[in-house]
């Protein structure tokens, strides 16, 4: 088992983003009355973005051709901290949640950085709006992780999304609803999804998340295209965890969170298809609702 | 006394009846009437060594058409669109032919090159930044350029650059009719091929003094409508996905093919090509057509008042269109707005009621107008317009009048002008024609209804955030190849 745990969370953690993906779609395909493409689409897509040649600007530098494996490699890094199961996840240390969030950003850095190398005004825009918003969804996610540790008394990752304290106690339902609504704003806004960003979207002036990987091509793209999705499964777990933490001591239990990131991942393509996307000035609000909410949540801890 | 000659909707007039007035007070009564009256035609011909300006104004209020003509020589016309601004895009293009000196007009038709920056005029300060847009577009649209001048997100001025699409139109109708000038008008405008047709149809039938049969006038205004039901469904489906509301956007689109197989049904071609000839129509509504099309008819609207409504009943939605892109009652009025975006604005237009020709003398549609002039207000007159046609269209359908399907276009009258206005989807589509002295068309216009309401998407954008610029620019919905000719 001891071998066997982080085996499955590696693989877990490189195979199965893309199908999350591939569900949101098939779901909004579905309320649409469209068949919509085939599940396993987007692993598709990246096949094929990564046999492609790619195609630089002429007035990008080698931070261009780095960026994206930054934010892979940092991605992957910090989904080696956060449970995917019900078990611990590979790695972890005292304050690792520091590190994950941390990580999260650096890929962020390197991608507008790549953004703006390209001196596109759209790039330019897109970085700027994704800066704006990050400043806003980094509080919650502290404020969040902050509300969790203090409920589980432990520092590590692993430790407070797995405490048992997190099952059946009545003192705790308001901080964690609070906490999990939070998380799940700003894992709505971190993965570029609806009403924040509209993924499916060709129009470049109201783009975020995509109009800063319009010069990428090929490989460059697919390894942006995969770590988003990989984002999905990272923070979708984090919500999950928080939000419903059902005791699993069942067989085959141990996947239910897994099951819970699916089930996720068919709710937010049914929130999109419900809603329209919010104007990019309304953005900050819904943040703030965020901050708002995860802030609560951590004020009652603090009775 | 106003010396103007008045006239109406799809009449000709011979070149005697047509006043010719010295430049000097043909300026001044142009400025004069456009107070009250709003600018059609005000084109330019060749004549002699000189250059013959037409104006073509409309008084809605009275239903008529007024027009005069006057000489001019090489840059002798005064500029008049700084105190008129519907004169601008008109005066535009006097200034492409070297007729009118005004280093301020910006071209109309721009060479297809894009980045020299002297032609656009840039904000200053260190904080504003440009953005370019297009002519090469994400999605698969025609070409243009937008230049935007923002400071954050908040744009300052848009400047709006066509011209990439002129096929020399107008100049191929030089010496027609021939067997290629029908189809110059079904294809002007692909999506505004009835409407286009139906006004080139009936410029020859006013200049040969051709009566068209009542049936085929029910079938072209069934034409019309259908394209108006498909493109305005069409319409309401992509700006539904341009706020990320999906159901809408799915249905529309599909219920939109469903109403172009309905033109398919009576013609062939879904976008009613080869349906409207001079004369009257080549193609009839048979009884059993007629009832499958009542019979799809009645599914379609069930269909689109489901997909449609879902919109006002969604929050979401409506808090992304309201207030967006507002132009006040005002600027519709001096920018000489047509069609749906006028109608937005609280304006009673429509050439269908101001200036009935064929069916709509007989059977009236009421003009559907909204006031806020935004985004939603936009939206929700093309809604109402999409009820008030599938009314019409079910009501025509169920009493169409008998007769022949056209009648025979004889040689069209030498030296004569006539205006023809069909309100397109888009609204007033306006074709006027000069014949020569050998009964051949001289000079042939158009006036697709963007050209009146490109310029009210750059003033619509000022202030606004750039992120809203798709939804606002889909809102007008407007024809690049159909301003560009």
């Amino acid at each position: 088992m001891t071998l066997l745990a982080p085996l499955l969370h590696g693989l877990t953690l490189l195979l199965v983003p893309p199908l999350l993906l591939g569900t949101v779609n098939k779901t909004k395909s579905w309320f649409a009355g469209r068949q919509g493409p085939p599940l396993l689409q987007p692993y598709y897509d990246l096949v094929k973005l990564f046999r492609k040649q790619t195609v630089l600007s002429t007035t990008t530098s080698w931070i261009f051709r780095l960026a994206p494996f930054v934010l892979l490699v940092s991605t992957a890094f910090a989904g080696l901290f956060v449970p995917l199961f019900n078990f611990a996840a590979p790695l972890s240390f005292s304050g690792d949640f520091i590190l994950v969030a941390y990580l999260f950003a650096l890929g962020r850095f390197f991608t507008t950085l790549a953004a703006l190398d390209t001196g596109s005004a759209f790039e330019g825009m897109g970085a700027s709006r994704e800066l704006t918003f990050s400043f806003l969804t980094e509080p919650a996610l502290f404020l969040g992780f902050l509300t969790l540790v203090k409920i589980s008394g432990s520092l590590e990752t692993s430790g407070f999304l797995l405490s048992p304290l997190l099952h059946y106690n009545s003192q705790l339902t308001a901080p964690l609803i609070l906490t999990a609504l939070g998380l799940f704003l700003v894992f709505l806004t971190e993965t570029s999804r609806l009403p924040v960003d509209d993924p499916a979207t060709h129009l470049e002036l109201t783009m975020i998340h995509e109009a800063m990987i319009l010069d990428h091509s090929g490989p460059l793209l697919g390894a942006v295209e995969y770590s988003s999705a990989m984002k999905f499964l990272i923070l979708g777990s984090l919500v999950v965890h928080t939000a419903a933490p059902f005791p699993a001591d069942w067989p085959g239990g141990f996947a239910l969170p897994l099951a819970e990131v699916l089930v996720l991942a068919v709710f937010v393509g049914v929130l999109e298809s419900a809603f329209a996307r919010l104007r990019l000035k309304r953005v900050p609000l819904f943040l703030t609702g965020a901050v708002l909410s995860c802030g609560a949540g951590f004020l009652l801890m603090m009775r | 006394m106003n010396p103007w000659q008045d006239f109406t909707n799809a009449e000709s007039l011979s070149q005697e009846h047509v006043p010719l007035l010295r430049p000097d007070d043909f300026f001044a009564s142009v400025d004069k009437l456009l107070t009250s009256t709003r600018a059609v035609a005000y084109f330019a011909r060749p004549l002699g060594d000189s250059q013959e300006l037409t104006a073509v104004f409309a008084d809605d209020a009275a239903n008529r058409l007024l027009t005069a003509r006057t000489l001019v020589t090489e840059t002798q016309i005064p500029q008049l669109s700084d105190r008129h601004p519907q004169l601008h895009r008109y005066e535009r293009e006097l200034a492409e032919y070297g007729l009118l000196s005004a280093p301020n007009l910006p071209r109309l038709r721009r060479p297809p090159l894009v980045g020299d920056s002297e032609e656009f005029h840039p904000v200053p300060g260190e904080d504003v930044h440009e953005v370019a847009v297009g002519p090469v577009h994400a999605g698969v649209i025609e070409p243009g350029h937008f230049r935007f001048q923002c400071r954050g997100e908040t744009v300052y001025r848009l400047e709006i650059a066509l011209g990439y699409q002129h096929r020399g139109l107008e100049a191929a109708w030089e010496g027609g009719p021939n067997a290629r000038t029908r189809h110059y008008a079904e294809t002007l405008a692909g999506d505004t091929t009835i409407a286009h047709t139906s006004a080139y149809a009936r410029v020859l039938e006013a200049l040969s003094g051709t009566r068209v049969p009542l049936r085929a006038e029910a079938l072209r205004a069934l034409g019309l409508e259908l394209e108006r039901l498909a493109n305005h469904v069409g319409d309401l489906g992509a700006l539904a996905s341009d706020t990320g509301y999906l159901p809408t956007a799915s249905f529309c689109g599909r219920i939109r093919g469903d109403f172009l197989n309905l033109t398919a049904l009576v013609c062939g071609n879904r976008f009613g090509r080869g349906w409207v000839i001079p004369g009257g129509v080549a193609f009839d509504l048979d009884k059993p057509r007629a009832a499958e099309l009542l019979k799809r008819l009645d599914v379609l609207t069930k269909e689109t008042t489901d997909a449609v409504n879902l919109l006002w009943s969604t929050s979401s939605v409506l808090a992304r269109m309201e207030h967006i892109g507002t132009l006040t009652r005002e600027q519709a009025l001096t920018l000489g707005l047509v069609g749906p975006a006028a109608r937005a604005c609280g304006l009673v237009r429509d050439v269908r009621f101001d200036q009935p020709v064929g069916m709509y003398r007989f059977q009236q549609i009421p003009v559907s107008t909204y006031d806020t002039g935004d985004v939603f207000s936009r939206t929700y007159v093309r809604w109402l317009e999409i009820q008030k046609s599938l009314t019409f269209v079910h009501d025509l359908v169920k009493n169409l009048p008998s007769g022949a399907l056209s009648a025979p276009v004889g040689a069209l009258k030498p030296n004569h002008l006539a205006v023809a206005l069909e309100e397109a989807w888009r609204g007033e589509a306006a074709h006027a024609a000069w014949t020569s002295s050998d009964g051949k068309l001289a000079r042939y216009k158009v006036i697709d209804p963007s050209f009146h309401n490109w310029t009210a998407l750059e003033w619509a954008l000022k202030g606004q955030e750039i992120s809203d610029f798709p939804l606002c620019n889909k809102s007008f919905n407007l024809s690049y190849c159909g301003h560009d000719l």
